[in-house]
């Protein structure tokens, strides 16, 4: 479980996060999701120890990361979203230095060495340096090492971020497959569609706020569930309703050409907020 | 407290281990050309510092002593690859390990290559026929001086912000020392004041000792104390740049 209260962040004068709360329960993903210099890679850094807070607190699994830091990161693995795998280290070396790290015995980093490698489908890479993985092998072997010690808690920043769709896909997969296995997931994205297919609970986050939190289909229904677009002296101009016979009969009212569509979590990111995601 | 130290040390000994068959050409440049420049082509008068000793005899416990402070040094330049180009300090920062046994780590591995390098100095030394006491009282000058320093470069690691930085630290720092801190030239023949000013450096001290021991001649026991006092200090300074590393 993750408790944030009133969690606060300023870099100079900029404010990155202003009293920002939520709490994820156990085996829930969780979205955060924002457009970019929202706050979400800063939120992400104070949780898992790497940024310190200005102020509020943090408790992962009821442990505060400034004050227990050591049993706080136990609790949890971290994908970042700019790879940082050892580069000179093999794939299996990645994963036994992170066994390492995590005080795991060496039997333990055997066997799990082995699992990990079968989960992301990489037992043909064992001894290929790291440096030399395409992108989507270095994104599974990321989230591969995160889980190395079966944390309960997996942070997730932009995990699909740069991945072409099919790999992209290939990843909610692992992501799915995680939460099966009882993880609790943190996850920030910028895409829609991720958050809208892997997320039981969204916030949105807008400069350093969050401005709204629901289930996506929660925050989509607010809105209504069917969008229409048009243009409107060349700005696209959508409109929202609740049925698709009352888009039907706005569509029959305009002269220019309208898209009549299903709203999505970007619908409804724009009509709290005023402004895109991406 | 400091649990995990050993897994920062491996991955450096890893990647030491991968690197060894460039790296032992690399150390052994240096101390080649000083080889032969300085001590056969200008000096092999048989009694250079007055103690009976050749200029050859005299130069290797310097390159030694030079070896444990640079080579000791050069971990920063690791870390600072694993902080800009490859995002590794993120990944040591968010396990469970804390700062102390993070910088334990590295000062081991700053120490383990300098070691390295030391030792491919003495057998360099061996092939141009200078053969001297490597005992325990050497060994113990050598890893005093090694660990003050690979503390020191773990210390700036964390100040630096780009490896323009670390070139800059290593002018001012290193350079100077490696030159005036007793490698080439005994200090007896700077004037008093001169003497006074270098003696404020540890590579000064390192270089006293480990040339007493590698003679066999009485060391003074305060070379010893005072490396090992500057080590605990930069060990300190180590661990608390770590603390203040995250921003």
């Amino acid at each position: 479980m993750i408790e944030v209260n009133n969690l606060s962040k300023k870099f100079g004068n900029r404010e990155a996060l202003a009293g920002v709360n939520f709490t994820v329960g156990s085996g829930t993903i969780y979205g955060y999701l924002g457009p970019n210099g929202a706050g979400k890679t800063t939120t992400i850094r104070i949780l898992t120890g790497l940024t310190r807070r200005d102020g509020g607190t943090v408790q992962l699994n009821g442990f505060d990361i400034e004050r227990e830091p050591i049993k706080c990161k136990a609790q949890f693995g971290l994908v970042p979203q700019h790879t940082n795998l050892d580069a000179e280290l093999t794939v299996e070396e990645n994963l036994l230095i992170h066994g390492r790290l995590h005080h795991m015995a060496k039997a333990d980093i055997i066997h799990r060495t082995a699992e990990i490698l079968d989960y992301i489908d990489m037992e043909d890479r064992r001894k290929v340096l790291a440096k030399t993985l395409s992108g989507g092998m270095k994104r599974r072997l990321l989230i591969g090492r995160a889980l190395m010690h079966t944390p309960s808690i997996l942070f997730m920043d932009e995990p699909t971020v740069g991945l072409d769709p099919a790999i992209r896909r290939r990843i909610w997969g692992f992501i799915k497959k995680i939460q099966n296995d009882g993880a609790t997931i943190f996850l920030t994205t910028h895409y829609i569609e991720e958050a809208e297919f892997l997320a039981d609970k969204v916030a949105f986050l807008d400069k350093g706020r969050i401005v709204a939190e629901d289930s996506p289909a929660g925050l989509m229904a607010a809105i209504g569930e069917w969008a229409v677009d048009f243009l409107e002296e060349n700005r696209l101009q959508t409109v929202y309703f609740n049925s698709r016979d009352e888009a039907r009969n706005y569509v029959l009212d305009q002269t220019n050409g309208c898209t009549v569509r299903r709203v999505n979590l970007e619908d409804a990111f724009i009509s709290m907020t005023g402004r895109k995601i991406s | 407290m400091i649990r995990g130290w050993s897994a920062v040390y491996l991955r450096e000994v890893i990647i030491l281990k991968r690197r060894i068959a460039k790296l032992i050409p690399a150390w052994s440049v240096s101390p080649l050309l000083y080889l032969i420049a300085f001590a056969y082509a200008v000096g092999q008068q048989p009694n250079f510092d007055g103690h009976g000793h050749t200029y050859p005899q005299f130069l290797l416990p310097g390159l030694a002593a030079m070896a444990s402070m640079t080579q000791a040094f050069a971990i920063a330049q690791e870390i600072n690859i694993a902080r800009f180009y490859w995002h590794i300090f993120d990944e040591f920062q968010a396990a469970p390990i804390s700062n102390p046994a993070y910088v334990l780590g590295e000062v081991l591995a700053g120490m383990t290559r300098a070691f390295m390098a030391g030792c491919v100095i003495l057998i360099l030394g061996a092939l141009f026929g200078v053969v001297l006491s490597y005992n325990l009282h050497f060994w113990i000058a050598f890893f005093l001086n090694s660990f003050a320093f690979a503390s020191l470069a773990v210390g700036l690691a964390m100040h630096v912000k780009s490896h323009a930085d670390q070139a800059l630290l290593n002018n001012f720092i290193i350079t100077p020392m490696a030159f005036l801190g007793g490698t080439f030239f005994p200090l007896s023949k700077l004037p008093i004041w001169g003497q006074r000013v270098l003696e404020i450096l540890p590579l000064t001290h390192a270089s006293k000792a480990i040339r007493a021991a590698a003679f066999k001649e009485p060391s003074h026991a305060s070379d010893y104390i005072l490396l090992a006092v500057v080590g605990c200090v930069c060990f300190l300074f180590a661990i608390i740049s770590v603390n203040q590393a995250k921003s």
